[in-house]
């Protein structure tokens, strides 16, 4: 039987041995699914997104299921760089799966400082989060092309690792912060993160979210997400890490289809933790099924006229 | 903490359609549930371990928690009210399907010190993760089947307790008889008089000669265990109350089930309770 190749390469450097990624903020640091996921067997973890300080989050209700989503506002809860180099990236280390950070600042200054902590660090890359919906104070950066390019310059000015921006969908034209981020030197593209998206409770007209407005994921934005890959696919030669509303093989070989290098896996771990072993099987009988043997062959495939 | 495909082996309506018990067949997850332990379950049917497809029902999208109620050699029950669709599509489920579920999960009760006057106050559905108390403080006869008690339970001593059950009606009220096999004494409330002392649950704990050697479990609605917990702090009572949230994960990763505590600011449902000690919560 003729071997199947899985092994996906995003950049020059990190080597994935699989093309399934566990996003941020829906793995925690890993340690809390320790007994559900066995992290060697993924292709590469991005950590919950790492501020300089401890962030208490957002107010509670943090979460609405919505139609076929799931609406969060979690705030960026974290223990901040200093707890979380002390005792959570310790256990995500002991693994052979690259471990990218991902962060987020009030402001380039901070991007800074946690990137040049992260310099000393043996990690696979850094993930700029410049994205998240759920920061009230912060112009969310990644809605706007310049802010992005200053933002990616800057950094890349001071790090030599994988750098990774991850991107917001909430945009006129995602391609046009897709070729900021190349032109600023970013390695790899990730997207999207969720749709700003808001419920209300009829009964008592409060939102349903204690932070009002929160982010959408889950299979309601499968779609757009999907478009929007397919979009960055043709606008820049760089990787693409996909995700939005990914639970099944299937949805996962649209996104490759599309162009995604990678998928990523967001919600789905809630829904179903063992999703990404489902995920990894079905793609090895997809490719034998079809004689492709090497999934890089099908990145970017889509038949169009 | 494990990831099943479980075999529904019963999944009964108790009263008026309103309350079910379902039991699933889960051996490892029966043998290290302790009590205030919820399961995660995806209420859609899966296919049985063998076929191991991808469950791709996505409504409802989530998991929904449920206290574990009891454990009866390889079976886990748990005890539900249908509420929404989640439950809705879990009382259709029927026996030899087969559920996803994760369990178990959570921080439980902390089980009372030897000679502790032990009361356990449950709001309706509350019941469910209380009888699983009861049934180690208070351990049924053997032949009842019921679950194998460590030894280290049966030297606590504690083998009796109290319970008061309230509701809204009469028919509100449940496991009374199983309470009653534990030999535990019982107390009903109800708010429109049909069974038991008419008014709130916590009208009838206040009737109680409450000691500082009581200890105080307590399940039920937000308003109840708030006012259990005024009660407690007044008479100086250690208190624990296990508390509903919606949840995303269930293992502590999302950061999506949080509540306000003193100390941290908040601390998440899931992972650091259900269970909690009143006090710690800012009510």
């Amino acid at each position: 039987m003729k071997k199947i190749n899985l092994k996906v390469k995003l950049g020059q450097r990190i080597i994935l041995k699989n093309p399934v990624v566990l996003e941020s903020g829906c793995f925690g640091y890993g340690e809390e699914y320790r007994d559900l996921i066995d992290i060697n067997r993924v292709g590469a973890i991005v950590t919950k997104t790492i501020t300089l300080k401890p962030r208490a989050g957002n107010l509670p209700p943090r979460l609405v299921e919505t139609a076929a989503g799931l609406l969060n506002s979690i705030g960026l809860a974290n223990v901040g760089i200093e707890l979380f180099l002390k005792e959570k990236l310790p256990y995500l280390k002991k693994f052979s799966t690259p471990v990218i950070v991902s962060i987020a600042g009030e402001g380039s200054e901070e991007y800074l400082k946690l990137v040049q902590i992260l310099n000393k660090e043996k990690i696979a890359g850094i993930e700029l989060n410049i994205s998240c919906p759920n920061i009230k104070k912060n112009l969310v950066i990644a809605q706007d092309e310049v802010e992005t390019f200053n933002l990616v310059k800057a950094v890349r000015k001071k790090t030599e690792l994988p750098l990774l921006v991850k991107l917001s969908p909430n945009v006129t034209d995602i391609t046009r912060i897709a070729k900021s981020a190349e032109k600023a030197g970013a390695d790899i593209l990730s997207l999207v993160n969720t749709f700003s998206a808001m419920g209300i409770d009829s009964e008592t007209g409060s939102p349903r979210l204690g932070g009002v407005v929160g982010g959408l994921s889950g299979p309601a934005i499968k779609p757009i997400a999907l478009r929007m890959v397919w979009q960055v696919r043709k606008a820049t030669s760089l990787p693409i890490i996909g995700a939005g509303g990914i639970l099944s093989c299937n949805d996962a070989l649209e996104f490759i289809i599309a162009g995604a290098n990678a998928v990523g896996l967001g919600t789905a771990i809630f829904v179903n933790p063992h999703a990404y072993q489902e995920i990894i099987t079905g793609l090895k009988k997809y490719l034998f099924r079809k004689a492709i043997y090497d999934v890089n062959e099908l990145v970017g495939s889509l038949h169009e006229n | 903490m494990l990831q099943i495909k479980a075999e529904i082996i019963e999944n009964r309506e108790l009263l008026s359609a309103i309350y079910y018990r379902l039991s699933l067949k889960a051996e490892k997850i029966a043998r290290v549930s302790k009590p205030g332990q919820f399961l995660h379950i995806k209420v859609n049917p899966v296919g049985p371990p063998v076929s191991h497809g991808v469950n791709q029902e996505i409504f409802p999208l989530l998991r929904r928690p449920f206290s574990i109620h009891r454990v009866k050699r390889q079976n886990v029950d748990i005890l539900y009210r249908v509420r929404g669709k989640g439950t809705e599509i879990l009382s259709q489920r029927k026996k030899g399907q087969y559920l996803d579920v994760i369990g178990p999960l959570g921080k439980g009760y902390k089980l009372p010190d030897k000679g502790a006057k032990i009361i356990l106050v449950a709001g309706g559905i509350g019941v469910a993760s209380l009888y699983f108390l009861a049934e180690k403080i208070a351990p049924p006869p053997i032949s009842g089947g019921f679950t194998p008690l460590e030894g280290e339970d049966r030297r606590r001593g504690v083998t009796h307790f109290t319970i008061l059950i309230g509701g809204k009606k009469a028919e509100n009220i449940l496991c009374r008889d199983e309470f009653e096999r534990l030999g535990g004494e019982i107390k009903v409330s109800t708010e429109d008089g049909s069974l038991g002392r008419k008014g709130l649950v916590t009208d009838l704990l206040s009737t109680f000669n409450l000691k500082p050697s009581s200890v105080i479990y307590a399940c039920g609605p937000m308003e109840m265990l708030k006012k259990i917990a005024e009660i407690a702090r007044s008479h100086r009572i250690f208190c624990q109350v296990s508390l509903e949230e919606h949840m995303a994960c269930g293992v502590g990763a999302c950061r999506g089930c949080v509540i306000r505590v003193k100390r941290e600011r908040y601390k998440r449902v899931c992972k650091d309770g259900p269970v909690f000690n009143s006090e710690e919560i800012i009510w």
